[in-house]
């Protein structure tokens, strides 16, 4: 075995990657329940290719067959609908792991100076994965998946002068077609796979190269013993791949409930007009996007203009992407700012959960009221957060970190 | 190596030109794969016109043709119902149909429509491209007491009156686009050709 490794050694940094990656990566001692998210996120990923090419040796890309090869895949195939659910609630999980995550990292300030890249990656990552679940939705081709997708393709024909050209060509029809179905299968099943994928190494390697941050705040890089090994440091393996795992085993536990239990959401994971066949001639009475879109979806229907609504949507997720800049307090994490932030984050998070919720109602003067008003605090968030925390009064960070 | 009797000068400039050469080559490449996206020939050949008999169509009914994969929407309307058009006027975004892509020249007209109790509409919102519902009540609860009779879009609660025109105040930008159409009959429509075209 020990000879093997060597051989392989001398062809293929192996063991070198083994221990920058693992056994040699130390991660700071005080990771809490919010850590779990980053290695749940890979595994929901992982779940996710490997149940989708299994879904596709039977899936038929094609707008004459493709419904009812979903229904075959469910009724026929055997163990077809295990798989298809787990797919289906794999895109959930992935949602809620990935959620969490991010807030994590608000929470934490680990998009701050030296990990803008690793934020910015990690931005790009969920910009993919919502392209990528967007594109899956139209594959089982049915009432929501036809008309959802013609609402979010017709946004780009908000664009000024090239929109309505820059749609026939997303569409490659004049309407969504079989043509826009073969092509989001191609992107959905190759393409951005191999974006994701890529991304996902580049998050790893970037976070890697400066070390993780953890919920004080603190580099543990700055207090190294006589080895160069940070004093608050433990080796990634053994120590926090068997933690993960413990994340796992609950995370699994949760999964298999939905799975077998609920596994169309309520009708919010897999919504019930998309158990009909698409039907260009008529739209559903009440059209909500699946749930993990819904905050953006809130933010476009609150604004009475066409451009406008889809201009301030694209922005809720553009301003994520600067947090880096848009944050220029020193004190990372949290536990150690000011009370204005704390509030701030919180006002944040309600504001993302209730225009979840407004989304999903059917459309009335009070909820598009509530619309604009948490759309207003959503974005209020990030000029506050420019505005307060060049000169926030934040308490003193430890020089190690705590418990 | 040696770099001493290197010309950086030139390097930089052999450097940069097979970069930029290379970069148009690239742009070139990309032209045919971004081509690939556009409607193919088959999906252009699709979008033949229609044929309708609208005989049968009841005073106040809708009827609902597909036309190049789009629902195409023909109302007979009411006496009443075009009088009540103009009670509209003060609401709407464009009451006088001033935008020419929305409809061709011999639909701009109060009624928007060839024959003025004959409407022909493209059933595709303006916002987002959902399939606005037929509502043509006089004052229901949920659309309020100043309703006339129109269109609702279910997606996101744009109106329109009972010619296909905007209210203001709501996401859609324009009116309901009128197709090009003309009778070949006094009860047969073709959908998708008129006088003009070939």
């Amino acid at each position: 075995m020990g000879n093997l490794i060597a051989w392989i050694d001398d062809r293929f940094p192996l063991t070198k990657m083994w221990n920058e990656h693992l056994a040699e990566y130390y991660a700071p001692k005080n990771f809490n329940f919010w850590y779990f998210f980053g290695s749940l996120a890979l595994m929901v990923l992982v779940i996710q290719i490997i149940s989708g090419i299994f879904l596709t040796m039977h899936y038929k890309p094609d707008g004459a067959t493709a419904f009812a090869s979903v229904e075959y895949i469910m009724r026929d195939v055997p163990y077809g609908w295990l798989i298809r659910y787990i797919h289906s609630t794999g895109a959930t999980a992935f949602f809620i792991v990935v959620y969490l995550h991010m807030l994590r990292g608000l929470m934490y300030g680990s998009y701050k100076k030296p990990r803008e890249l690793i934020w910015l990656f990690g931005m790009f990552i969920y910009l993919a994965l919502m392209a990528e679940a967007f594109m899956g939705y139209l594959l089982p081709w049915g009432q929501m998946s036809y008309w959802g997708e013609q609402v979010i393709i017709s946004l780009f024909s908000a664009i000024p002068v090239i929109g309505d050209d820059l749609t026939l060509w997303i569409r490659g029809d004049f309407v969504i077609g079989d043509a826009t179905l073969n092509r989001f299968f191609a992107l959905h099943v190759i393409a951005l796979p191999f974006v994701l994928v890529f991304l996902v190494i580049a998050h790893i390697i970037a976070l890697h190269e400066v070390g993780s941050n953890n919920p004080d705040g603190v580099e543990i890089k700055k207090n190294k013993d006589a080895n160069g090994i940070p004093l608050d440091g433990i080796p990634f393996h053994p120590y926090y791949t068997v933690k993960d795992i413990v994340g796992v085993v609950v995370f699994l536990f949760f999964f298999s409930v939905i799975l077998f239990y609920f596994p169309d959401g309520g009708g919010y994971m897999l919504e019930h007009a998309n158990f009909i066949a698409s039907d260009p001639l008529k739209t559903p009475e009440h059209i909500a996007p699946v749930w993990y879109f819904t905050p953006f979806y809130a933010i476009l229907r609150a604004v009475p203009d066409k451009l406008l609504g889809v201009g301030a949507m694209f922005a809720a997720i553009a301003f994520l992407f600067f947090m880096p800049w848009i944050d220029r307090c020193k004190v990372k994490s949290v536990r150690y700012r000011s009370g204005i932030y704390k509030t701030n984050l919180i006002v944040f998070c309600i504001s993302f959960v209730v225009l979840g919720w407004l989304a999903m109602q059917p459309v009335t003067e009070t909820i598009t009221l509530m619309s604009r008003l948490f759309s207003f605090l959503y974005f209020a968030f990030f000029i506050v957060l420019y505005i307060t925390s060049k000169n926030e009064s934040t308490k003193p960070v430890p020089d190690r970190v705590t418990s | 190596m040696s770099t001493d009797n290197v010309d950086t000068g030139r390097r930089r400039f052999l450097v940069a030109s097979t970069s930029v050469v290379a970069a148009v080559g690239a742009g070139f490449v990309a032209v045919p794969f971004v081509s690939s996206w556009m409607p193919s020939e088959r999906a252009k050949n699709a979008g033949a016109p229609v044929e309708v008999d609208i005989s049968k169509l009841e005073e106040g009914r809708l009827l609902i043709v597909e036309w190049q994969s789009k629902p195409v929407w023909i109302v007979r309307r009411s006496k009443k119902t075009l009088s009540d058009l103009l009670k509209n006027d003060d609401h709407l975004r464009d009451p006088h149909s001033e935008n020419p892509d929305q409809q061709p020249p011999y639909a701009q007209n109060e009624a928007r429509s060839i024959k003025p109790e004959t409407l022909v509409l493209v059933g595709i919102c303006t916002h987002l491209g959902c399939s606005p519902t037929y509502r043509p009540e006089i004052g229901p609860a949920d659309l309020g007491e100043n309703w006339l009779g129109g269109f609702f879009c279910p997606c996101h609660s744009s109106r329109f009156d009972m010619a296909g025109r905007v209210f203001q105040g709501v996401p859609a930008p324009t009116n309901l686009v009128v197709p090009p159409h003309k009778y070949l009959s006094d009860n047969v429509i073709r959908v998708g050709e008129d006088e003009g075209a070939a």
